[in-house]
């Protein structure tokens, strides 16, 4: 952190302004001024929550994503495949046996069993080939897409939240004051905040997972130089089965999160696969640290982009990836 | 970075383009050549209007632009997920500039002012993006240009103002001069046949050029080129704005074909069609895309009716097509150009110990 500042004292300085700015975007009561300029308090905190929810989410796809790319440098464009399949398995399992919790364990399962396959079936005959790799993603997630759509057909799916997890919550931030002096306080669904709570708990324990285990230890010497690390006597395979099944399980999580607070559908398998690829662009390739900030950034300005500029809130998202590309083409946080 | 090293995915490496310089002219004494070209000259007199355009119009315009990605991926090493992107972006910008059903969105230039308008400005799109691209290497092209054609695809889903929303633009007036309607079938599929033969042999020509060759040695060792005093990125980037404009006459002529466009002709599913097409067809050379795509359409079109002839769902023509596409990946990398190669070498192997011939 430190050394950033002392080697980019500019940058640093924008950065340190922007947060400044939105922190006090957020904790501030808004002058009337500013209200009537760009709206009501409540909208903007909203849209932030969401953002920051909806990071979350991203977070989760994208972290499986840039895991087995770090690793395998298999770019696994049936990602968005195995995150639609894992919510459609929550789906089933929430609505047979009415049970949320269930549904995540039997999703991740299911999913890492695919992913479990497709490595050793699949991956491990043409290791080293990234692009035929990547080519045979493709036509996987084809096929996979449309066995999901004999399955479960055209329909959208929504995954029943439960009951405990119904309703808002107040949240002690001010959305506005009252003429009495009464101050309005932001009410956020409690579903969304635990799905995120949840979601940052997973990024800590994969983060202490890869930095405090001895199979960390194995993946991240595996990021650096896979032929070494087999050349050390570790039997690199099961590491690749270990990463490619945590890598799949989380998108199955990430699956029957998104079926709770959005809905399943053909065509969200592409949208979640360009989320992660976004995501994992600006955040830099193969860093987990990287997929968490590039998914807030990602979230955040979807979501402020589709409030304020409806209509080109795709084109926000996209000139991050531009600007991070031509400024900083490794990504945010990669490390070459 | 010799990640297509590995998929022998490559067209066929300068040095033997320079062992036998009339290598990519040899289909000229080729009979069967020919042949194709004879039939393809007098297709008018053979099929009707459904065959005529359905079949094959709509092959040589997937063709075109599959031979885009196919120039980059063989030549330059970089495969390309945006090309059909880029023609959408072409075919959009015909509706906008041209004249069309949505008056309030349609500018109603003339023809002849609305297409250079849009090859320039597709052309230019491409570049940019492409120019994107080349930031990266390999691996990540891929990434990059999948995001992009995801994005415009949202975009275009979005915006009202200028794409129309998820309705996208319809009746698109097509050219209409000299007393012929150059949309109606046989002028059409002649428009169409020219811009493919156009296409074809300027790619042919390129790859043998200076550019081209300078291309290929980027794409087997961009260290070497470099150091050798080659821009490497801008011959990247020169590379993206010429396939560039060759997919966006391909989305002209498909805006033609169609008289509409809407999102769901740029979706992601389209623009991993145009890489299927190419990957089927052979990455190698530039007939295989045109072969690709011609298998793809008859697939697209009689599928249907075969599964359902043989008591299958009817609707699971993508599963064949990703079976397919998996298959071709799996045991040929080199499509069915490839396997045909495989094929004729085999039995020019049999013929010549057959003969008792030691060499081969």
């Amino acid at each position: 952190m430190s050394r950033f500042i002392e080697r980019h004292p500019a940058w640093a300085l924008i950065i340190l302004i922007a947060v400044a700015v939105l922190l006090w975007l957020i904790f501030a009561v808004w002058p009337p001024g500013l209200e009537e300029a760009i709206g009501r308090k409540k909208v903007f905190l909203n849209a932030v929550f969401n953002g920051i929810t909806l990071g979350g989410l991203y977070f989760l796809v994208a972290s499986g994503f840039t895991l087995i790319f770090g690793l395998m440098r298999n770019v696994n464009l049936a990602h968005g495949s195995l995150y639609l399949f894992g919510g459609y398995v929550g789906y089933a399992i929430s609505s047979w046996t009415g049970s949320w919790i269930l549904s995540f364990i039997i999703a991740f399962i299911a999913v890492a069993l695919v992913g479990i396959i497709l490595q050793l079936v699949v991956f491990r005959r043409m290791e080293g080939q990234d692009l035929r790799q990547t080519m045979v993603t493709l036509g996987l997630s084809i096929v996979f897409a449309d066995l999901m759509l004999w399955a479960f057909g055209g329909d959208f799916y929504q995954i029943q939240t439960p009951s405990w997890l119904i309703g808002p919550i107040e949240l002690p931030f001010v959305t506005a004051v009252k003429s009495s002096g009464e101050a309005v306080y932001l009410q956020y669904p409690l579903v969304r905040l635990v799905i995120f709570a949840a979601s940052v708990v997973i990024g800590i324990v994969m983060w202490l997972a890869l930095n405090r285990t001895r199979v960390g230890m194995m993946v991240r010497a595996g990021v650096d130089d896979r032929d070494i690390l087999a050349a050390t006597g570790i039997y690199i395979q099961i590491v690749f089965v270990v990463i490619f099944a945590l890598g799949a399980g989380l998108a199955g999580i990430a699956g029957v999160v998104g079926g709770t607070f959005q809905s399943l559908s053909p065509g969200e398998d592409t949208r979640f696969l360009l989320a992660s690829l976004v995501v994992v662009i600006v955040g830099g390739m193969g860093s987990i640290p990287g997929a968490a900030l590039g998914a807030l950034i990602i979230g955040l300005a979807e979501q402020l982009g589709s409030v304020y500029i409806p209509t080109y809130a795709i084109v926000v998202t996209f000139l991050i990836m531009v600007l991070v590309l031509a400024l900083r083409p490794q990504g945010l946080l990669a490390r070459r | 970075m010799s990640l297509l090293q590995d998929t022998r995915l490559h067209a066929k490496p300068p040095a033997t383009a320079a062992q036998r310089p009339a290598l990519a002219w040899a289909e000229f004494d080729n009979p069967a050549a020919w042949a194709v070209a004879v039939i393809l000259l007098i297709m008018p007199l053979i099929a009707n209007g459904f065959f005529l355009i359905e079949i094959f119009g709509t092959t040589l315009i997937l063709g075109i632009i599959a031979l885009s990605l196919m120039f980059l991926a063989g030549y330059g090493g970089m495969v390309s997920l945006m090309q059909l992107t880029i023609a959408g972006f072409a075919g959009y910008m015909v509706a906008v500039f041209g004249v069309s059903g949505s008056a309030n969105i349609s500018l109603s230039w003339p023809w002849w002012l609305a297409t250079p308008m849009a090859l320039a400005l597709a052309t230019a799109f491409g570049t940019f993006g492409g120019a994107l691209a080349v930031r990266t290497e390999g691996i990540y092209t891929i990434m990059i240009t999948l995001a992009i054609g995801a994005a415009f695809y949202y975009f275009t889903n979005q915006n009202w103002a200028i794409f129309n929303g998820h309705t996208g633009i319809n009746t698109i007036a097509t050219p209409h001069f000299w007393g012929v309607d150059w949309r109606s079938d046989i002028p059409f599929y002649y428009v169409i046949l020219g811009t493919a033969a156009l296409c074809y042999f300027a790619v042919l020509y390129i790859s043998r050029a200076p550019f081209g060759l300078a291309l290929q040695g980027v794409r087997d060792n961009p260290r070497r080129m470099a150091a050798l005093g080659f821009n490497v990125n801008a011959h990247r980037v020169a590379a993206y704005a010429f396939a560039s404009f060759v997919a966006a006459l391909g989305g002209v002529l498909q805006v033609w074909n169609y008289h509409q466009i809407s999102p769901g002709s740029i979706a992601v599913e389209r623009c991993i069609d145009i890489l299927i097409i190419a990957m089927v067809g052979g990455i190698t050379r530039p007939i295989g895309a045109f072969i690709g795509a011609f298998i793809f359409v008859i697939l697209r079109t009689f599928a249907l009716d075969f599964l359902v002839h043989v008591g299958l769902d009817g609707n699971r023509f993508r599963l064949l097509i990703g079976i397919g596409f998996l298959v071709i990946v799996f045991w040929s990398s080199d499509g069915v150009v490839g396997l045909w190669e495989r094929w004729r070498r085999s039995l020019a192997g049999a013929d010549s110990r057959s003969r008792g011939g030691g060499h081969g």
